[in-house]
């Protein structure tokens, strides 16, 4: 077992300041790489990002630097940057461990995107659930404002910038990010089509970036450092830390911040604790639309390629381990019902398909499913996975299709018992 | 232009940028089914039925919102294509009452084609039944909420074309509905009766009131002395219902088929279209002569004018005061003709056939009834005289035309044209012109007014003074125009306004299936009917010289005023009580 242990960059502050107080947050070396940043130019900010290897850590492992170059060179009279707070994943509250225990941070690195993508505006589209969230940014936003480093003429730089917090429809889909833009926009919170991409048509229009708290988070430190150190902590190709958060079965429901080469076996027994009430039975790792793992698969890193090769997600990093006391086929059940309750019924696929995979899964439940049943919920799945409008949908088959791949068994059985 | 190439089920397409992936398979010969799309429309992209396979993507793209781009390979007929969308198909139906047999749509719904052409047997799904009741609060537009697909083609057009917005959606997931906010019916919101979301629906979940039967009734009823008339945006749209092209089928032809259904007596609306303009002729010029309120604006559109009760009251006194062709008519047979036939008015019911879903409520209003009775009995719009053509087993394509009866059946080309937008604004301008210079027009064609653009303005000289006009079609343009002219950034002396895209020929009570595209076929149609007329001025018809002489005596005389005059009433934008709110 490789001797694995927490490296906290986004966390760096966690429990060492009063999180609102401005002094404390500089005196730990905050604004610094604002202001450095505010001494460089777009795509030299772009090209530091681009050596790091920076990637979303929303859920959709994309290249921060790649979907900031497509925004900074367009030339218009307003563009936008949104942080996505909307943390609906249940079992995920690492954004909220930012928000609340450094929110300077996450408006530093707002600033500095605000500055690299020539944005004025920006929004941080908080989960309703966080109303405590949403009064520290307040106050931290005035704050910022009063000592001069947020509004007009940031550190006699000529730049602008203002803040804005924006608390979340309550839904899930609301995490999506051009339903969060529909949302902002008074509408109801429903995925768009793309293209155009936000990042060309966006809020009201204009071009807009939207990224994950705890994405946006890495930045400062990315600027402070140089792309390159960023790029030697962890995986790769998915390199950094990446804060896990664990629930379920486990000793220590807590949260860790891992390079992100570490493995899940060193999450959950290494930092978690190991299982608890029962034996190891499995992991569903991302939050509900992620897959559920079983043992043969723990030595598996938890960078986002490592664990898409498997057939599972990192998403948000929520860690869920359900051990052998629980029914897991019930485990399934209750997850796709949870979908039947989130989808937005936008698109055809999702709107029926996920009440028809519930549908399916009460049947197993009830030892009333067929073989052809579950051929016929294994072939929406494939449908669902290929066809819905936004990755709700297309995720949403995920838990029922790892525990058809990797728990078939308990599958048979329960068809068979008929 | 900028061009791309691609490839789309192995043939080579060279397509304009932008163009998308079902598009530019059409231009090869390749069908790629829809749902949600419409050709008039923004892209949804929420049906996924139209979904490709594009090499290289690992997701199916929805091939209504995917551009080609430069050397794309395209496949729309793999298996898994295939499979996904007898899938998704099967996904709606199961949650669908499948009663394609006695549905209003049968045959003409794009659902039901797809399940057809996808050969949909088996569905691997278990029915479930929404349960929803039915909203016939309306007397023109009838939901069956359980047949929606949520394609929000009807919210679209509501909201984005006539600016009414009615529709929203309600609920989330699997439970996801669309109707009026508060799940209110039809009949109890602003909604202004146009029937455009009956024409955007895809399937059989909006849909007119239908009445044919009742009108089988009064056939039926020895007692009954029945008679129609007949709006001129009816012929060249009823083609379309039996497989002719727009404006292929004759008038008397469609004369011929209602004697055969059993009307007593068949006459036209274009009598009372030219008996309109005099009416309405004679009020712009005494508004502008006695310093009337102006600008005058046309009042022929029952969903304009209920529009405009709900959303505009300030501009009540602009409307003209005269009634629309369909209830200046209704007005007239059981006086007019009633009197000159020597029928007791009481016996006679009165159909009228029309473009129109709006018409439905028109005739019911309570103010309708200036003959003593209900003026017009029973509106039916194209779709509804298609079915009791085919009810009755007439070949209308090989039946022998007949003619008008008279005297409420002759007409001039200025009322043929009533059907297009700018037609009646051109009409009244053939006439006001030669009443008010004592001249004879050189040329009679005002093509500015004509055709699909929005908002169409001109100015006419009659006799010194400059006369300013504008032509809106649909609510929207007229909310654009209006506005302007609260504004004080726009004056007109006179305004044509119908509700519907295009004029009445692209009415809500229309043949299912009419796109803007077919509009303009139906538009060039009618200019071509009146080309070919002997008489185009509305002045120049003889049944109405006759009218007044035997009759009506002066324009806007007494008799008039009693009978093809009327009032409007201001309502709330938001009809329902506050406690519901
Ligand atoms: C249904 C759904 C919910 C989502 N919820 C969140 C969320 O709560 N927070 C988040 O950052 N991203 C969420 N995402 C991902 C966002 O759409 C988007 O990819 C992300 O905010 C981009 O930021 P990043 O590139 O920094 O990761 C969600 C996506 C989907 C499909
Ligand atoms: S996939 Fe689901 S959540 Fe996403 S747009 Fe479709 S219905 Fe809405
Ligand atoms: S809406 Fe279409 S598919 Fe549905 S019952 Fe009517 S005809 Fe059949
Ligand atoms: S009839 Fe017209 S106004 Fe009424 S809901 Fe339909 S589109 Fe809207
Ligand atoms: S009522 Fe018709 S047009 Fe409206 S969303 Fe439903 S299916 Fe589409
Ligand atoms: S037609 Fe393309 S998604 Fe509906």
């Amino acid at each position: 077992m490789a001797y694995a242990k927490e490296q906290r960059l986004v966390l760096n502050n966690y429990d060492k300041i009063n999180p609102t107080s401005i002094d404390e947050y500089v005196i730990r070396g905050g604004f610094r790489a604002l202001r450095k940043a505010l001494s460089m130019s777009s795509a030299e900010i772009i090209q530091e990002l681009k050596i790091s290897g920076l990637r979303g850590r929303g859920g959709a492992g994309f290249p921060t630097w790649l979907k900031w170059s497509f925004t900074a060179p367009i030339e218009v009279d307003q563009k936008y940057i949104i942080c996505n707070a909307d943390e609906g994943e249940p079992g995920t509250y690492k954004d909220r461990l930012i928000m609340d225990k450094d929110p300077y941070l996450l408006i530093e690195a707002m600033t500095i995107a605000g500055f690299t993508l020539g944005a004025t505006k920006g929004y941080i589209y908080v989960r309703g659930e966080y109303p405590h969230s949403q009064k520290i940014l307040n106050t931290a936003i005035a704050n910022a404002k009063m000592a001069g480093m947020m509004g007009n003429n940031i550190f006699g730089s000529g730049f602008d910038f203002n803040l804005q917090v924006f608390s979340g429809a309550f839904a899930f889909v609301c995490g999506e990010e051009t339903a969060i833009i529909e949302s902002i926009e008074g509408k109801r919170g429903e995925p768009r089509i793309r293209p155009p991409y936000p990042g060309v048509v966006g809020l009201w229009g204009k071009p807009t970036v939207i990224n994950n708290v705890e994405t946006l988070a890495n930045i400062p430190a990315i600027i402070n450092n140089g792309g390159r150190w960023f790029a030697n902590i962890g995986a790769i190709k998915y390199p950094g830390t990446k804060i896990m958060t664990l629930s379920g079965d486990v000793a220590n429901k807590t949260f860790v911040e891992v390079p992100t080469d570490t493995t899940l076996y060193d999450i959950i027994y290494t930092f978690g604790g190991g299982v608890v009430g029962g034996n190891f039975q499995a992991v569903q790792v991302g939050g509900n639309s992620g897959g559920l793992l079983p043992a043969s698969l723990l030595e598996t890193a938890i960078d986002f390629d490592s664990m898409q090769a498997i057939g599972g997600s990192l998403g948000t990093g929520a860690v869920f381990v359900i051990n052998d006391r629980h029914d897991l086929l019930d485990v399934v059940k209750n997850v796709a019902h949870f979908f039947t309750e989130e989808s937005c019924g936008k698109c055809t696929p999702c709107r029926e398909g996920c009440q028809r995979l519930y549908d399916f899964m009460n049947k197993v439940c009830e030892g009333e499913a067929t073989a052809k049943d579950l051929q016929i919920a294994a072939g929406l799945a494939r449908v669902m996975n290929k066809t819905a409008l936004c990755g709700l949908g297309q995720a949403a088959p995920t838990p029922v299709q790892t525990a058809i791949k990797f728990f078939g068994k308990k599958f048979e059985e329960r068809i068979n018992a008929k | 232009m900028d061009m791309v190439t691609a490839i789309i089920d192995g043939c080579g397409v060279e397509v304009a940028k932008g163009t998308t992936i079902l598009e530019a398979a059409k231009t090869v010969g390749i069908k790629i089914p829809t749902l949600c799309y419409h050709p008039d429309q923004f892209i949804k992209a929420n049906c996924r039925v139209c979904v490709v396979e594009v090499e290289g993507v690992q997701l199916l793209q929805a091939a209504c919102a995917t551009a080609v781009n430069e050397g794309m390979v395209v496949k729309t007929n793999t298996s898994a294509v295939r499979d996904a969308r007898k899938t998704i198909l099967e996904l709606i139906l199961a949650h669908h009452p499948q009663d394609c047999l006695h549905c209003i749509r049968n045959q003409k719904c794009e659902l039901q084609t797809l399940a057809s052409e996808y050969n949909i047997r088996d569905i691997r799904f278990d029915q479930v039944d929404r349960g929803l009741a039915l909203d016939l609060t309306s007397p023109s537009i009838h939901r069956d909420p359980n047949k929606c697909i949520k394609c929000g083609r009807c919210i679209e057009v509501c909201e984005r074309v006539q600016t009414v917005a009615v529709y929203s959606k309600y609920d989330r997931g699997f439970d996801v509905g669309v109707a009026p906010a508060l799940n209110l019916g039809l009949g109890d919101v602003a909604c202004i009766n146009c029937g455009q979301c009956v024409l955007a629906c895809p399937v059989g979940a909006i849909y007119e009131n239908d009445q044919h039967d009742q009108v089988w009734d009064a056939i039926n009823d020895p007692e009954k002395h029945v008679v129609c008339q007949m709006a001129p945006a009816i012929r060249v749209a009823l083609a379309e219902e039996f497989g002719l092209n727009s404006g292929e089928l004759q008038m008397g032809k469609i004369v011929a088929a209602l004697r055969q259904i059993g009307f007593d007596k068949v006459m036209h609306t274009n009598f009372t279209a030219d008996l309109t303009i005099i009416e309405e002729g004679n009020e712009l010029l005494q508004r502008i002569n006695n310093g009337g309120k102006l600008p005058m604006i046309t009042s022929c559109s029952p969903g304009w004018i209920k529009f405009c009760e709900h959303n505009f009251p300030d501009f009540l006194e602009n409307l003209s005061t005269c009634k629309s062709p369909q209830q200046m008519f209704g007005a007239l047979v059981k006086t007019y003709y009633a009197e000159k036939s020597g029928i007791d008015p009481a016996k006679i019911y009165s159909v009228s056939f029309m473009p129109c879903t709006a018409k439905k409520y028109e005739c019911a209003r309570p103010e309708m009834n200036s003959s003593g009775y209900q003026d017009v009995d029973a509106v039916l719009t194209t779709r509804e005289l298609a079915r009791m053509i085919r009810e009755s087993g007439i070949d209308i394509v090989n039946i022998a035309p007949e003619e008008f009866d008279a005297p409420m059946g002759i007409y001039t080309g200025a009322a043929v044209i009533f059907g297009a937008t700018g037609g009646v604004m051109e009409a009244a301008l053939r006439t006001v012109y030669e009443v008010a210079t004592g001249d004879t027009l050189n040329d009679i064609n005002f093509t500015a007014v004509r055709g699909m653009e929005g908002i169409k303005e001109a100015t006419v000289n009659l006799a010194g003074t400059e006369v300013k006009v504008a032509v809106a079609h649909t609510t929207g343009n007229a909310r654009k125009l209006l506005e302007a002219i609260r504004a004080g950034e726009k004056f007109y002396h006179f305004i044509e306004v119908m509700a519907c895209p295009g004029g009445c020929i692209g009415g809500g009570g229309q043949p299912i299936g009419t796109i803007n595209e077919k509009r303009q076929f139906r538009i060039d149609a009618i200019y071509e009917e009146d080309l070919g007329l002997p008489m185009r001025k509305s002045h120049e018809n003889p049944a109405i010289t006759q009218i007044y002489e035997e009759f009506l005596k002066t324009p806007l005389g007494h008799k008039s005023h009693e009978l093809l005059h009327t009032h409007y009433t201001k309502r709330s934008l938001y009809p329902f009580s506050k406690e519901q709110l």
